[in-house]
């Protein structure tokens, strides 16, 4: 079960928003994460918290492959995105290194409001009383997110 | 049984299966694709603790983007990458600015019709023009390549979409991409794979192709492809490729259509900040510009900078903008400045820089300040793209952007027409 304080962004949050190229050719992710979300909201860095939940509109995610988008987010603690929808690599990257990603239409939430998600039953509730499901990832999926990512599940293959 | 798409039989080649739309399968793909990022990938690698990389053959590196180093991190990255290759077996290893990753992968020769091809870069859906299922992947995913060879993919739904009429003149196939993703949104074509056919993908160059497949992404698709006639093949065949594994989907195979005709399309230009922002070039010709940049992936290519010297011969850019001109690889890059191309851009008032991505992602040569205004042939306008975000970035045709740096302020071409 995941649960944390919702911050709300809107339609097509891209991939240079959330980490801006400029910052790139750092690959050390703790320094790179200083950065998340600088263009579109420069107090997110100092605001978020373990835990918290990002929700947003269409197509959060699109343009570049750059791993460092989930990267930094995770890093910044971020426990889960629930988007209306995904950009497809965005959504790849952050189920491969292990951040929860949920299709559903949270857009009408305040910010601020505590949302729990669970992930296996397809379980959306908030504090403030609103109820919701989605459809759970499929058994390998889930299964790939709880082992920590495809590194982690990997790693177990090439130890025999 | 109806009939099966391109992406299908591709996808059923590469798993060994008879995979339908929608399913999930586990496929060994045939070129795995990574630039600078092969850092980072290379420590995800590590972390996994494959002994070796499955196959060093069927690996390409190519240093593209931030070439030569332009800070002390980017050599540091270089040095991780140029050990890897080294340790690893890895030859087919492009590190000496031979060009952006996505031209010279198709001038090498490493790009083959049917072939599945895994890139850790967005862009690698331009290998489409080719014939190939070509797709973005993450760096997470390219060390699980590197490791295993292998990698999930869903069977996409396919969109197909089936230009008419012939481009009017002064208008290119960037023109037509802009149009593609302003009616259908930057998410219009999410996770399925984009078909464009039809009498003007006919007559189109591979050059403008690859333009069509490398904005794939920019409206979500997972791929973009071009079927292969006679100029792919010409195109491969002087490069030594195996034309054996062509594919091409069936006349009865279920997917969507989009029908367009081209025959009225103007000079477009997307506008800040997203793709999708479409207008026309002419109804913004009271915007000044500060930086006009002639390059990248999409359009840096010998028709693209001939495009633009054809407007530019004996002329002098505006005082006020600074024309930056990338050459895509170093053979463009050559033949460029054997016919006189690298000249003429330059007399005009041109920056000639290496080969390279240059500016499109915000890395070096050529950033934006606070409040200046760039208009550029790259494919992705997003804030902070090339440099400050309080900048503002439009995107256009090669034809367009170099009216714009005449004029010093957005141009139609047509406008200088003679
Ligand atoms: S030219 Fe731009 S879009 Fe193309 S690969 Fe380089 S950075 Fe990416």
């Amino acid at each position: 079960m995941i649960e944390g304080r919702i911050w709300k962004y809107g339609d097509h949050v891209n991939t240079d928003l959330i980490i801006p190229g400029r910052y790139l050719d750092n690959y050390d992710v703790p320094t790179l994460a200083e950065h998340a979300m600088e263009d579109i909201d420069p107090l997110f860095v100092s605001k978020v918290r373990r835990g918290d939940i990002l929700v947003a509109g269409r197509n959060f995610g699109c343009g570049s492959s750059r791993e460092q988008a989930p990267l930094v987010l995770k890093e910044k603690g971020v426990g889960a995105i629930v988007a209306v929808s995904f950009a497809r690599i965005f959504y790849r990257n952050a189920i491969n290194i292990g951040l929860p990603v949920v299709v559903a239409d949270l857009t009408s939430l305040d910010e601020g409001d505590v949302l729990s998600i669970d992930l296996s039953r397809g379980l959306l509730r908030s504090a403030s009383g609103w109820e919701s499901s989605f459809r759970p990832l499929p058994p390998q999926l889930l299964e790939l997110l709880e082992k920590g990512g495809l590194v982690s599940s990997l790693r177990e293959r090439f130890k025999h | 049984m109806s009939g099966r798409t391109f992406a299908q039989k591709v996808l059923s080649r590469a798993s060994g299966t008879e995979a339908e739309v929608g399913d999930t399968v586990v496929a060994t793909v045939d070129l795995a694709m990574s630039h600078e990022n092969a850092a980072l990938v290379s420590r995800i690698f590590h972390e996994i603790g494959a002994p070796a990389v499955w196959d060093p053959e069927k690996i390409v590196l190519v240093f593209d983007h931030r070439i030569p180093a332009s800070t002390i991190s980017a050599a540091e990255g270089h040095k991780t990458v140029r050990e890897f290759a080294e340790k690893k077996g890895i030859i087919n290893f492009y590190r000496h600015g031979e060009g952006i990753c996505h031209q010279v992968l198709p001038e090498k020769g490493h790009v083959r019709p049917g072939a599945l091809i895994v890139g850790s870069d967005s862009h690698t859906s331009t290998y489409g023009a080719f014939g190939a299922f070509a797709t973005g992947i993450g760096a997470t995913e390219m060390a699980a390549v590197w490791a295993t060879g292998e990698l999930w993919f869903r069977v996409p739904e396919t969109l197909r979409i089936i230009n008419e009429g012939v481009l009017p003149p002064y208008t290119m196939s960037k023109d037509l991409m802009l149009r593609i993703i302003g009616d259908i949104g930057a998410d219009g074509a999410n996770y399925r794979c984009v078909e464009y056919v039809g009498e003007a993908v006919d007559e189109m160059t591979i050059s403008s192709r690859m333009v069509l497949c490398n904005m794939a992404i920019e409206m979500g698709a997972k791929a973009g492809v071009c079927f292969p006639d006679q100029k792919t093949r010409d195109y491969l065949a002087a490069r030594s490729v195996s034309l054996d594994g062509e594919l091409f989907s069936d006349e009865d195979a279920e997917m969507s259509h989009c029908e367009l005709d081209v025959s009225d399309l103007v000079p477009l230009v997307a506008a800040p900040h997203s793709v999708d922002n479409v207008c026309s070039a002419s109804s913004l010709s009271d915007m000044t510009v500060d930086q006009a940049v002639l390059g990248s992936c999409t359009n840096g290519r010998l028709e693209d900078l001939h495009a633009a010297a054809s407007l530019l011969d004996g002329k002098s850019i505006s005082p006020s903008v600074r024309l930056i001109v990338v050459p895509a690889s170093k053979e463009v890059y050559r033949m460029a400045m054997e016919d006189g191309t690298l000249a003429t851009l330059a007399d005009a008032g041109g920056i000639v820089v290496n080969p390279g991505c240059g500016p499109c992602l915000g890395a070096h040569q050529g950033l934006l300040a606070s409040g200046e205004r760039a208009i550029a042939t790259t494919n992705r306008n997003f804030r902070g793209r090339m440099g400050s975000p309080e900048a503002e970035i439009y995107l256009a045709s090669p034809l367009t952007v170099a009216a714009s740096a005449l004029r010093g302020r957005i141009t139609d071409p047509r406008e200088l027409m003679s």
